[in-house]
């Protein structure tokens, strides 16, 4: 019961955040010094052009009636209609989703695999091979900007490879509907670009996390009961190392985001990321709009998770 | 219970603290914070300062003498009373018309170590105040701080270095001179030789005597060693839990102490004779002290006291002098210790509903 | 027997230990320790030589004999109009225009230092008052303070730099505007943070027992307290400005082209990877050295200022000392006349 309530007071505090999101996107928009006309006129245009398309798209309305009617729509499930092209933002968007989903589950399960793993198996070999191994792969982590690598990549695995007759690694994207094993081959680069910093990041923060909890009382306590190492382990070490490493999840929301621009840039797989590009870009407004609710949904359902993962690793905390 | 004096007719008292009373609110958890309670650190406390004199302040851990301190200092304000100051309420001032008296107060720490900031130079320490209240710039504050690490009995070439570089006895020399520089009257020093060794404490005490007589100090000395309280204070006050035990000029209140904490307190005291050591008798004192939060009704020493009967569980004893003493003496007690009368063969903890523990130590006889 | 009866004849200088050594202060230490440790001078090093590099990429061009913006369509670009390879004339080879790579490579190294820099000096001292201002304060100014810090660093940056980017213009100004309003928020965190504890230190409470005001308690006691945490943030927000104005660039909203960045050379790159590797590998190769070469040094001034951290490359230099002592034989008790 006491979930229930917490969950519905979650939902509706992300419903306040982003009520507050369209607000500030949409101030930013249309107070901003670049005229969205004009950005869309092209080059030299006629006065006439301007108001053309001012006309065409509203514009020349106050603002505060531009914001009744796009509520007004929103409340309706429609979320417009591009300034570019006209279609429809729910189609356009309904289209873009499937990379970049592909790509956020994808990166998260890789860079969580691979960081607490790597964390894990440094820690309890500290100073060995293995975790020298792994300090080396988190200074490359976080030194390399994730387009580099993603270019890098591209350049050093897929090129030499398709030359050399082996497609299966390939730029763009595949659904997964198409073909799963086509899917993956389109996937496999993207996911290790943008999975890589948080990996290495994650490594590390595991890797010390760990460390200072294998060293408190209670975990010398449990072995002198006579407990192997690998029930203390994971029993117990664990549990408590996870927690600063799922709080930093939900700030890690914002750099997820970000990752997702820049390899769906590099690898070409033409999702919501690459749209936003070039939707802000252009001053398609209403696309922007559009992705930037999806975004703020996407953070205050995320942040929800992370806060029940939380409740479930430490039974200190209580949900409120 | 003393009347307010106006302003001049003060005379030879530099400081006279009214009923000051000091809480900090408890908050308890959730949304808004609530003040669920309030930790009753100061419950009412009257003394007086005479100039160039010293007032020894003595009392357990968590007894509320370091916050008087502070409140007497202005660093923390009071809840209420009044800390009148050579004729000035202090409590009633800003922030702004408190800052000329904070030239006139000053306070020397316990701990050495923290006492000093580690990244400024010794030179800058001490001449903070010079600059903080204008009174010297540039060579002349160069030498006006040298002067006063001469003083002290610093090498005043060591005027760059830094607080890393000094010993514990030279840091709380360093202190003492940051604190003398602007000619204060009053200086409190909260437990300044506590963390010192003992011969290094004898160095500072004989040198916060000599500044004394030179420059016409008054001192504010808290201490927990009652040896050391009594080689430097004209006059004590003992305070338990927040409010006064006892209090009057030295010898009569550790030769014919009237409150038995007093006497505890003392007898407590190590002997540095081993054979006298073994002829003491020790009272001894159950329980801790308890919690400020929640401090018990009535006297708040009768759960520990060995004298204690049910009146002290119910009225809060008034601080006036007892069995004969004269009127500079004064107990705040029921039952006080009369001429004669030996604690150390009462039985502990023996009533019932008193006494917080076991008294696994009680070696002056009696059955529990 | 009272204190008085025991009588010390030693003077108030006498019972000093620390007589004998020298003066030093925390920041010689800290400076000894940094020169010992190979790794950070190595990166140091490095650092230097790239921005005489960046700063001489005038001269250097001269010297080569191309500008950075000139399209060499003959000796730049073969019979197919493809970039040619690193050679006797173009260093690092030519890009998509026939322009001289290495020239515009050592021209974007002074957008990025440029940039790296100036948006982390700003950054820091805004984020240093900042943070100060809310950890001492306290109470209303921290609690809004502290929220808006995190609301910034929660939110995913690159979507608002892009949109900042765009909705004023890309520029040089801008960008570095809106990287140091990212690592302004990071740093005032810490900065909050630090000087929530240092507040409760006894010598901030001997200030204000001596009548300092709150403006010089928090500069001349609490920030020199600061400095180290802050000047270790600093020297790792270098690399995270350089790397952020490169992802800008590369997107199209930082540094526009002609102007070359490491960032916009690298997205060119992206249509000609496949026939000129030296596109994509020169201008990485130079992101990845610096990068790494301002890691290693953050690293090593942290290392440098406590040295109880654990770091990523520990150098030998405890071994010597250690193995000296064990190398000394110990001396003989000596007899007390």
């Amino acid at each position: 019961m006491a979930f229930l309530t917490f969950l519905i007071r979650r939902l509706l505090l992300g419903i306040i955040v982003m009520w507050f999101v369209t607000v500030a996107t949409f101030l930013l928009f249309f107070v901003a010094p670049q005229d969205p006309a004009r950005l869309l006129a092209g080059k030299n245009p006629t006065p006439q052009t301007i108001a053309a398309i001012n006309a065409r798209l509203g514009l020349n309305q106050p603002l505060i009636v531009q914001y009744g009617h796009y509520v007004d729509r929103l409340v309706h499930g429609n979320l417009g209609t591009s300034f570019v092209n006209g279609s429809s933002v729910n189609t356009i968007l309904k289209q873009d989703l499937p990379p970049t989903l592909s790509l956020l589950v994808g990166g998260v399960i890789l860079w969580l695999i691979v960081g607490l793993g790597a964390g894990i198996l440094s820690a309890t070999r500290v100073r060995t091979l293995v975790d020298r191994t792994s300090t080396v792969g988190v200074l490359i982590g976080i030194t390399f900007p994730t387009f580099v690598l993603g270019l890098l990549l591209q350049f050093a695995i897929f090129l030499p490879l398709n030359r050399s007759g082996f497609h299966w690694v390939q730029t763009g994207y595949e659904g997964p509907t198409t073909s799963i094993i086509g899917w993956a081959g389109h996937m496999i680069l993207p996911w290790i670009t943008i999975a890589a910093v948080s990996a290495a990041t994650y490594t590390r923060l595991t890797r010390g996390s760990l460390l200072d909890t294998m060293g408190e009382d209670y975990i010398r306590t449990a072995r002198s009961k006579g407990l192997t190492e690998r029930r203390v382990l994971y029993r117990h070490a664990i549990r408590a190392a996870l927690t600063p490493v799922v709080s930093q999840l939900g700030v890690d929301m914002g750099t997820l985001a970000g990752g997702a621009v820049v390899t769906e840039q590099v690898f070409g797989l033409g999702g919501i990321g690459q749209q936003s590009l070039t939707s802000i870009t252009t001053g398609d407004t209403p696309v922007v709009l559009g992705i930037v609710l999806m975004a703020a949904l996407f953070v205050v359902v995320a942040n929800i998770v992370v806060d029940v993962l939380y409740s479930v690793l430490d039974p200190r905390v209580k949900l409120s | 219970m003393t009347t307010p004096q106006p302003p001049e007719a003060d005379g030879d008292v530099l400081v006279r603290v009214e009923s000051l009373v000091k809480y900090f609110p408890v908050k308890g958890a959730g949304l808004v914070a609530r003040t669920v309670g309030h930790v009753q650190a100061v419950d009412g406390v009257s003394l007086t300062i005479p100039r160039g004199k010293t007032l020894g302040l003595v009392g357990e851990t968590g007894c509320g003498k370091s916050t008087l301190a502070r409140c007497i200092a202005g660093l923390i304000p009071a809840t209420s009373g009044q800390v009148i100051f050579d004729g000035t309420d202090l409590t009633r001032l800003n922030r702004r018309a408190m800052r000329p008296f904070r030239r006139e107060i000053q306070m020397i720490f316990q701990d050495p170590y923290g006492s000093l900031n580690p990244r400024r130079r010794v030179g800058s320490i001490i001449g903070d105040p010079f600059a903080v209240h204008k009174t010297a710039t540039g060579n002349e504050r160069k030498k006006a701080v040298q002067e006063m690490m001469e003083r002290v009995g610093l090498n005043p070439e060591h005027y760059n270095r830094f607080p890393a570089e000094f010993s514990g006895g030279q840091r709380q020399r360093i202190g003492l001179a940051r604190a003398l520089a602007l000619r204060p009257k009053l200086i409190i020093a909260d437990e300044p030789v506590s963390a010192l060794d003992v011969s290094i404490q004898a160095q500072i005490l004989n040198l916060l005597a000599d500044l004394q007589q030179d420059f016409g100090l008054s001192f504010l000395f808290i201490a927990h060693d009652l040896e050391v309280v009594r080689h430097v204070s004209d006059q004590v006050l003992v305070m338990y839990l927040g409010r006064v035990a006892e209090q009057g000029p030295k010898d009569p209140v550790y030769d014919t102490p009237r409150h038995p904490y007093t006497a505890a307190l003392l007898s407590a005291a190590p002997a540095a004779d081993p054979d006298a050591a073994a002829a003491r008798q020790r009272i001894i004192l159950t329980g801790d002290v308890p919690s400020p939060i929640n401090p018990p009704a009535g006297c708040r020493f009768h759960p520990r006291c060995p004298k204690a009967q049910e009146l002290c569980s119910q009225q809060d004893p008034p601080l006036e002098s007892k069995a004969g003493d004269p009127p500079t003496h004064l107990t705040a007690c029921h039952f006080p210790i009369q001429p004669h009368e030996d604690l150390t063969t009462s039985t502990v903890g023996s009533r019932a509903g008193l006494g917080t523990s076991t008294g696994s130590d009680s070696f002056g006889g009696g059955t529990a | 027997m009272s204190l008085t009866q025991i009588e010390f004849q030693a003077e108030g200088t006498g019972d000093a230990p620390a007589q004998a050594i020298q003066g030093r202060s925390p920041w010689m230490l800290a400076w000894r320790r940094l020169r010992q440790d190979k790794v950070a001078i190595a990166s140091g090093a490095l650092i230097l030589v790239l921005a005489l590099l960046a700063i001489l990429a005038p001269v250097i061009s001269s010297l080569v004999g191309h500008s950075p913006d000139t399209p060499y369509t003959n000796t730049g670009l073969n019979s197919q109009g493809l970039p040619v390879g690193p050679s006797g004339t173009f260093l690092f080879g030519t890009d998509g225009l026939g322009r001289d790579l290495f020239v515009r490579v050592l021209y974007g190294a002074q957008i990025s230092l440029l940039v790296g820099f100036v948006s982390t000096l700003i950054g820091t001292a805004a984020g240093v008052v900042m943070g100060m201002t809310a950890g001492y304060f306290g109470g209303v100014i921290d609690t809004v303070l502290a929220r808006f810090i995190d609301s910034v660093l929660a939110f995913p940056y690159v979507v608002l730099a892009l949109a900042l980017a765009v909705v004023f213009g890309p520029s040089l100004s801008v960008t570095i505007g809106v990287i140091s309003f990212f690592s302004w928020a990071a740093i005032a965190r810490v900065v909050r943070g630090q000087t929530l504890s240092i507040k409760e230190k006894e010598y901030v409470e001997a200030a204000r027992s001596i009548g300092s005001g709150p403006w010089r308690i928090m500069f001349i006691d609490i920030l020199p307290n600061l400095i180290a945490p802050v000047l270790v943030l600093a020297t790792l927000a270098v690399p995270t400005a350089i790397v952020f104005e490169a992802t800008l660039s590369y997107l199209g909203v930082g540094i526009q082209p002609p102007t070359s960045s490491w960032g916009n050379l690298l997205s060119q790159a992206q249509t000609f990877y496949q026939t000129s590797w030296w596109y994509l590998v020169f201008p990485a190769g130079f992101l990845l050295l610096t990068t790494l070469a301002f890691n290693l040094l953050g690293d090593g001034v942290r290392d440098a200022m406590d040295p109880r951290t654990e770091r990523l490359f520990a150098s030998q230099r405890k071994g010597r000392r250690s193995a000296a002592k064990r190398a000394r034989p110990t001396p003989p008790a000596t007899e007390v006349s």
